[in-house]
């Protein structure tokens, strides 16, 4: 197991900012998520306590306290240390579906032609790569999702949208992901998942977390029109597979 | 209930903010001058969370279909009751059919009405500050009812508290953000000796400034922010998150503000200028 350094940064009297080299990789954020695991379970007391990850970097903040940032610094290197030796959590993957028909997929067309591939090779390329969420923001609910095939990247569009539909799923660049709401959007569109990414009546609103891995399958429009009749009525279950750690 | 006459420019129901759900996306929301609203409930015996109607610039009509007490906090605005005038920090009896008007703003941005017991619009993630898609609006609009439970009796402990306003004060006071340390000496000088002026872009979400500090090509990764992150855009234009703020962005994170100069700024509008000095 790999452990790449850490450095803190102070972010206010109520925060502190954990940073791991400025990479995306798949180990860095693995090393970030095993240490909020471990910080969460046996370090931060508190319940005011909120940890968010993204890409590199760990905030910890808490408004009800005021951080003693030499302190705090030694503690949280203590336990960087002592987090090394504990379990590592289960990684699980998302299989959502996705339906890439031209009536969702509006941009399809256009992605084949920059990077000269046909249409039903773009849904390959996309179904066949199982993603990482390096981060969940701009939206609630919205994923930044990495590992696009090089041979699918391709340019954000040059004037974004004022309405991208919900559930919309786009590319650009190295990035993949799933508008969870209707939106502005400058990514290019190329299906639709029916599978809710945010819902504020559940506890856990969003049942994908920061580390998980996701993939897409291609499904018909009926198939999409059934699995979204299927979660606004609440019983459809995404696929989730318990990957080895 | 309370009924809503007439809307105003922008008025939401707000709390504390929702906690727990930054790291799905969920900015915090809650009051932008937390420091008004907190001596209003205290005022009035609330606990801290109580939620209250938050104000902004041009005020709403409001009639009173139960008994309750008021109390009014932030903005200095001239606000009557039945035609009475009343004044912030101050607790009022009102009952059945009683009108609240929002007359001209005098001085700050954001004023708050805050009652015993506080507002009781569904409680979604743990809040009830409105943010939209998570509440179904983000403001109130003409005709809405807003619940609260009536009190008929109750005996404050102190009617009335003097003040010390900080609508006047103008200097931000700030702390280190994580990306402090790659500010060049240059841009240093000019973000601690100039007066940076509120810009139109200014609302629950980010207030932007005007004047520019140089420009940069420090790159992030996409990293959490807070509300009273001070970002500094590549062009050297400065961002200051508010409490609808996203949970995460990729601009340098150079200041922080503290939890009173989130207030400070909370009562500026376009226009207005502010400074910073480091706490």
């Amino acid at each position: 197991m790999i452990h790449p350094p850490i450095s803190l940064k102070p972010y206010g009297n109520h925060a502190l900012l954990v940073e791991w080299p400025n990479e995306v990789s798949e180990i860095i954020l693995d090393s970030i998520l095993d240490f909020e695991d471990f910080l969460r379970k046996d370090c931060l007391e508190e319940a005011e306590w909120e940890t968010i990850s993204a890409y590199n970097s760990l905030l910890l903040v808490n408004p009800s306290v005021e951080i003693d940032y030499e302190n705090f610094e030694s503690k949280i290197y203590e336990w960087y240390e002592q987090s090394k030796e504990a379990p590592k959590r289960p990684q699980l993957l998302w299989k959502l579906p996705v339906s890439y028909d031209v009536s969702f997929g509006i941009d399809l067309e256009e992605v084949s032609k920059n990077i000269g591939k046909s249409v039903e090779e773009v849904i390959e390329l996309h179904t066949s790569n199982i993603y990482t969420v390096y981060g969940i923001g701009f939206l609630p609910g919205f994923m930044y999702l990495g590992g696009v095939h090089k041979d699918l990247e391709t340019p954000r569009k040059a004037t974004p949208r004022l309405k991208v539909a919900k559930g919309a799923v786009g590319i650009a660049g190295k990035q993949t992901g799933i508008y969870p709401q209707e939106s502005p959007g400058g990514w290019n569109i190329i299906g639709n998942c029916p599978v809710p990414l945010f819902d504020k009546a559940k506890d856990d609103p969003c049942f994908v977390n920061v580390g998980d891995r996701i993939q897409f399958q291609q499904v018909s429009k009926g198939e999409h029109e059934l699995h979204k009749i299927e979660a606004e009525v609440g019983i459809y279950k995404p696929e989730k597979v318990v990957l080895d750690a | 209930m309370l009924k809503v006459l007439k809307a105003g420019f922008f008025t939401s129901v707000q709390d504390v903010g929702r906690f727990h759900h930054r790291n799905k996306g969920v900015p915090v929301s809650g009051s932008m001058d937390q420091l008004s609203v907190h001596k209003a409930n205290t005022l009035l015996e609330n606990d801290v969370n109580c939620a209250v109607l938050e104000v902004t610039m041009t005020g709403p009509t409001l009639i009173f279909e139960e008994e309750t007490y008021i109390v009014l906090a932030g903005a200095i605005i001239s606000v009557t009751l039945n035609n009475e005038p009343v004044h912030n920090y101050k607790v009022y009896k009102v009952h059945v059919g009683d009108i609240l008007s929002y007359g001209k703003l005098e001085k700050g941005f954001r004023t708050y009405l805050a009652l015993k017991g506080g507002f009781k619009t569904k409680e979604i993630l743990g809040s009830r500050s409105f943010y939209l898609p998570i509440t179904n609006n983000n403001r109130i609009e003409e005709g809405d009812t807003i619940p609260y439970k009536a009190v008929n009796s109750y005996e404050p402990k102190i009617s009335e508290i003097k003040v010390d306003s900080f609508l006047d004060e103008v200097v931000l006071e700030v702390y280190k953000a994580p990306e402090y340390e790659l500010l060049t000496d240059r841009q240093l000088e000019i973000l601690f000796s100039k007066e940076f002026t509120i810009s139109k872009e200014n609302n629950r979400m980010a207030y932007q400034l005007v004047e520019q500090i140089e420009k940069h090509n420090i790159s992030i990764l996409t990293s959490a922010t807070l509300p009273g992150t001070v970002q500094l855009t590549p062009s050297g234009k400065l961002i200051i998150l508010m409490k609808d703020g996203q949970t995460t962005g990729g601009y340098p994170r150079i200041l922080q503000l503290s939890d009173k100069s989130i207030s400070i700024l909370a009562q500026k509008r376009e226009g207005n200028t502010v400074s910073f000095k480091f706490i």
